[in-house]
């Protein structure tokens, strides 16, 4: 978005950081692409040096601290980030929370900006540690629903991707057409 | 006609020795014009002078810090209406109460909710009731949703831009309209619907509310979604809680279901129900 123009309607706002951690991000036009990619380079620099990937955890921390080192720098980073990964050695997901004043916290779900007011409530109520892919779409549904629903911004779509032990997919997510309040 | 009900509701010994004047004098003093005639400071801009003392976002050293924060929502069903509201007062960062009454009861029928300004609600839904009350008296049958909405909206538009906070919302169930749901607040919008939160909680009440909300619920389906919704908002929400106070709206009049503490309620639905996973209810 430039002032009140769309310039693109499906941009594709993560990063693949190594097989089974990918970032989103969203924040200040030019900062989100920098930093993501200078964290992606840097991520698949370590897995390339060291044969080895770094897990989401360790994943989070690097990420946190390269915000904290920017935030105390002459023209810091405004950029928040979702951080979800599969750790292959306790075979667990994990999310991290991290905005760009570097607060990192693990959380079962999560979300940034205007969509946390509307979806944390729907998550609060109708997420469950052990629920299947099948019933995490449907209250992804239930979020997207509700922001169409309520949000008086038109997000034009979303993009959804997959994190699980087989890696990173993106899977298809029909628009479902147009949501009127009651 | 006011002034008959002026002369009947003053006690007897008072009417005597009236000349006309003075029962027209007395007839406007109770029932009063829409707008009342407040004394008003001698500022040009009312509403940028209250901003400036009262806006504790831009200014927390402002002086006058007003008690905001709610989260109040109704909505219709095929059973009625419930409303439900959280019992939280906060003035700035404090917590002034968690034991606020923010249903207020006009008549056996109908139900008033308050959010925004604590005192500006509390001042004009009683005075709505009394305008009711007075309708009543004259028409010798009770008040409609649509128009004691429409006195309460017309009332705070007449005060438009002097910094009137209130946004309020009136259900109840009427012979002629059924049951009636109106959302008012103080820039004077006024909506009939099916659904409103409102407050600083309402997008997470909204939230659990939209995706289950169906208008063929059953009565106890409605009313538990209808707490669970305020306990969504509490729980997210840094200036809701305390108590919910929960109300269903029948064709025989309202029926109050509790003024129930958040707390257990909260500890209730996470342990027994594993929702809230974020939470954890172990000592590590």
């Amino acid at each position: 978005m430039r002032g009140a123009t769309i310039l693109k309607a499906n941009e594709d706002k993560t990063r693949q950081l190594n097989k089974h951690t990918l970032m989103a991000y969203v924040g200040e036009a030019g900062d989100t692409i920098q930093f993501a990619e200078y964290i992606q380079a840097n991520i698949q620099l370590y897995s390339m040096r060291n044969s080895t990937d770094l897990t989401p955890s360790e994943t989070s921390s690097f990420v946190r601290t390269e915000l904290a080192r920017s935030l105390r720098s002459r023209s810091p980073y405004t950029v928040n980030l979702l951080l979800g990964g599969f750790d292959p050695r306790t075979s667990k997901p994990e999310l991290y929370w991290i905005d760009y004043l570097a607060s990192c916290a693990p959380v079962p779900y999560a979300a940034h900006g205007y969509a946390q007011y509307y979806c944390l409530s729907i998550l609060d109520k109708h997420h469950h540690p052990d629920i299947s892919l099948e019933q995490g779409m449907k209250i992804l549904r239930m979020c997207t629903d509700e922001l169409k629903r309520r949000l008086p911004i038109d997000f034009k779509g979303v993009v959804v991707k997959v994190v699980d032990g087989e890696g990173i997919r993106e899977v298809e997510y029909e628009d479902g057409g147009q949501v009127l309040a009651p | 006609m006011d002034a008959l009900v002026a002369q009947y509701s003053q006690p007897s010994h008072s009417a005597q020795d009236t000349t006309l004047d003075d029962s027209l004098a007395l007839s406007s003093k109770i029932a009063p014009p829409l707008s009342l005639n407040f004394e008003l400071p001698p500022i040009d801009s009312h509403s940028a002078w209250l901003r400036a003392m009262t806006d504790d976002h831009s200014n927390p050293q402002c002086p006058i810090k007003i008690a905001h924060g709610t989260t109040t929502l109704a909505f219709r069903f095929k059973g009625g209406i419930i409303v439900a509201t959280d019992s939280r007062a906060t003035a700035g960062n404090w917590i002034a109460s968690q034991t606020v009454k923010k249903v207020i009861e006009i008549n056996s029928c109908l139900l008033g909710t308050m959010a925004g300004g604590a005192a500006d609600c509390q001042y004009w839904l009683a005075y709505l009731g009394m305008m009711c009350r007075l309708h009543e008296l004259r028409h010798k049958r009770r008040i409609s949703v649509a128009a004691a909405s429409k006195i309460l909206a017309n009332l705070v538009y007449s005060y438009k831009g002097m910094g009137l906070s209130m946004g309020t919302m009136c259900a109840g169930v009427t012979p002629t309209e059924g049951p009636a749901l109106y959302y008012v607040d103080n820039d004077g919008t006024r909506l009939a619907g099916n659904m409103f939160c409102v407050g600083s909680g309402q997008t997470f009440a909204y939230g659990v509310l939209d995706a289950e909300y169906k208008y063929e619920m059953e009565e106890d389906e409605a009313l538990e979604l209808g707490k669970r919704s305020i306990l969504a908002a509490t729980h997210r929400d840094a200036f809701s809680g305390g108590f919910i106070n929960l109300y269903h709206v029948k064709e025989e009049g309202w029926v109050k279901h509790g003024f129930m503490d958040t707390n257990p309620i909260f500890w209730k639905t996470k342990l027994e129900k594993g929702e809230f996973s974020n939470v954890t209810s172990k000592l590590e």
